[in-house]
């Protein structure tokens, strides 16, 4: 694999009581990376070691092809020189400055027009006066996030932004972490143990267990990987397929969207313009296929699909996965053996997908 | 209301204590945010040590002090031929001896309210471009300044009632040395003082209360401050 000049490579080494973190990645320098593990895989332990909060036993980290620390050359550039923006898991702001004295507090060059670009986009103009104390879960965050974007960081890490919201706060926080993804072209690395969350905003994954890489790659390739369901979210794995608003239907609620090969779906109704891209989580639970297109059915959406690839479930006898083109686009299914036997779905076969409007969950 | 003697006194004692705590303000952050924040080989040693001032008879630091910094003493030798320096029997001196007493008081309360700093809040100010200094100036011990402020009352308060090392060292000097507990201890030593010995006691007592509640106000007032002044 040949590395862009400017990706993030990590080689590192480093012991914490029983713990061991050996990794060795190298980081795209673009979009969203999701540092993805069970808790205790060593995600935090890599974070604290990229933003400079902790030194590797052995190893280099370069950034743009500078060395960000290097046991070899004895180079280890101080935190608060890597130019880094971290959002904690606990927001940590200081409880002692209001919410605009936390924002500007790593401002180097005061640059207003920057300041309401990015307090705009994450909601907290009528915060700035307020002391921390008095912030809700999801408002401490969100202010949290605009103080490390206002440094002008050349890498927004994240540490699991989301840990300790309710539901609501949540899915609240994610469509504004979502829309800053879309919106300020710096790379970002998001640390999460959640697939729903990396599924919603990653475009890369790097997948940790037990202090070692396990994979890392595009998000839809390494979805595709029957080995690696049990850690992309096992019993509720889905994958995603990338589509584009085609129109409204707003009397039942739905909207229609179109994939790169000319088929259609129809979702439950997105708050998207006509011509936006978005992208849809399907689990993989609920993807049936048939061997016709069905007439007199509930299911809404049939696509016409190819069987690329099919293994027996790792964990359970009774289940096979199944992976699906449509057009250039790949989909997954896991259906009993049993049927898999009785219908005959073999590589090679074309089938019609049948996917319920209401499978689709969390979209953006 | 005061006699001219009284007055003397409680000047001087104010003088000799506010300038013991101003001397050892820097050095005794430094220490906290030293033992507070740092690992290293004989930090066990190094906090006995500087536990020393409280646990040993006070005339046995005044005498200390005597040998190292009077005319004689090793450093008081080197101030006397460099500065021309001296500081036995001196106003200055007492302040010396009000400090040393002092200092273990204020490290152990600023060192208390540094540890309860959250390293993390620390760590994110880093993140943010902040080098220690700042980090320090912004974040710690602003949050740690109910501890600070208990701290230099309890030192201020340790100095005014210094007497031990302070007559040992600086001696009982109307008008130069002789402090509160000082005079005090001089009423009692001669007869038929018993009134004015007294007003001196009382005398004590209100500057006390005074500083602790002092101290209770400032701490108060700071403590809000950091759970956010507009919670309802």
């Amino acid at each position: 694999m040949t590395l862009p000049q400017d990706a993030l490579v990590i080689d590192v080494r480093k012991q914490q009581g029983h713990f061991r973190l050996d990794a060795c990645v190298a980081i795209a320098p673009s979009g969203v990376t999701g540092l993805f593990g069970k808790s205790g895989s060593g995600k935090t332990t890599l974070l604290r070691l990229i933003a400079g909060l902790d030194s590797p036993d052995e190893g280099s980290i370069h950034f743009q092809g500078k060395a960000l620390t290097d046991s070899r050359k004895g180079v280890s550039v101080a935190a608060h020189h890597r130019n880094f923006g971290v959002v904690f898991q606990d927001a940590r702001l200081f409880p002692h400055y209001r919410v605009r004295g936390n924002l500007t507090y790593g401002v180097k060059r005061s640059d207003p027009q920057h300041f309401s670009h990015v307090i705009g986009l994450l909601g907290i103009e009528h915060l700035l006066d307020r002391y921390p104390a008095t912030l809700s879960g999801g408002e401490a965050r969100r202010v949290a996030i605009g103080r490390a974007l206002l440094t002008k960081p050349s890498l927004l890490l994240m540490d699991e932004p989301l840990t300790g919201l309710d539901g609501t706060r949540k899915s609240e926080l994610l469509r504004y972490i979502a829309r800053l993804t879309r919106d300020i072209d710096i790379p970002i690395i998001y640390v999460s143990h959640d697939t729903d969350e990396l599924l919603a905003i990653a475009q890369h994954l790097v997948l940790l267990d037990n202090g070692r890489l396990i994979a890392d790659g595009d998000l839809e390739t390494l979805l595709m990987r029957f080995d690696l369901t049990e850690h992309l979210g096992g019993f509720n794995a889905a994958s995603v397929l990338d589509a584009r608003v085609m129109s409204h239907e707003p009397d039942y609620g739905l909207t229609r969207v179109t994939l790169d090969d000319g088929q259609q779906l129809s979702i439950p109704a997105e708050d998207a313009a006509i011509g936006q891209r978005l992208r849809l989580r399907i689990p993989v639970r609920d993807v049936a296929l048939s061997l016709e297109p069905q007439h007199g059915c509930s299911y809404r959406n049939q696509l016409r699909a190819i069987i690329l690839e099919s293994a027996p479930h790792p964990c359970d006898p009774a289940a096979k996965e199944i992976r699906l083109g449509i057009g250039a686009q790949s989909l997954r299914a896991r259906l009993t053996r049993k049927s898999c036997d009785e219908l005959g779905l073999v590589v090679g076969r074309e089938v019609t997908a049948l996917v319920k409007t209401m499978a689709f969950a969390l979209r953006e | 209301m005061l006699s001219d003697a009284e007055w003397d006194a409680i000047l001087i004692s104010l003088k000799i204590a506010g300038s013991a705590v101003g001397w050892i303000m820097i050095p005794g952050i430094a220490t906290a945010w030293i033992l507070a924040r740092k690992q290293f080989r004989g930090k066990v040693i190094v906090d006995s040590l500087l536990h020393l001032p409280l646990v040993l008879p006070p005339v046995v630091v005044g005498y200390l002090l005597l040998l190292s910094l009077g005319r004689n003493g090793w450093f008081g030798q080197w101030l006397d031929s460099q500065f021309g320096v001296t500081l036995p029997f001196t106003w200055q001196g007492a302040a010396i001896a009000g400090g040393v007493m002092a200092f273990p008081l204020l490290v152990r309360a600023v060192r208390l309210s540094i540890e309860a700093v959250d390293p993390g809040i620390e760590a994110a100010a880093r993140t943010l471009g902040a080098n220690r200094w700042r980090v320090l100036l912004t974040i710690t011990l602003p949050l740690a300044l109910p501890g600070l402020i208990t701290g230099t009352v309890l030192a201020f308060a340790r100095a005014l009632s210094e007497f031990g090392a302070t007559i040992t060292f600086a001696s009982n000097i109307p008008g130069e040395t002789r402090t509160l507990p000082l005079a005090l201890y001089t009423l009692i030593q001669s007869p038929g003082s018993e009134a004015a010995a007294a007003r001196l006691c009382v005398l004590s007592i209100v500057i006390a209360i005074l500083s602790l509640l002092a101290s209770e106000w400032l701490a108060k007032r700071s403590r809000r401050r950091l759970q956010g002044a507009d919670a309802p």
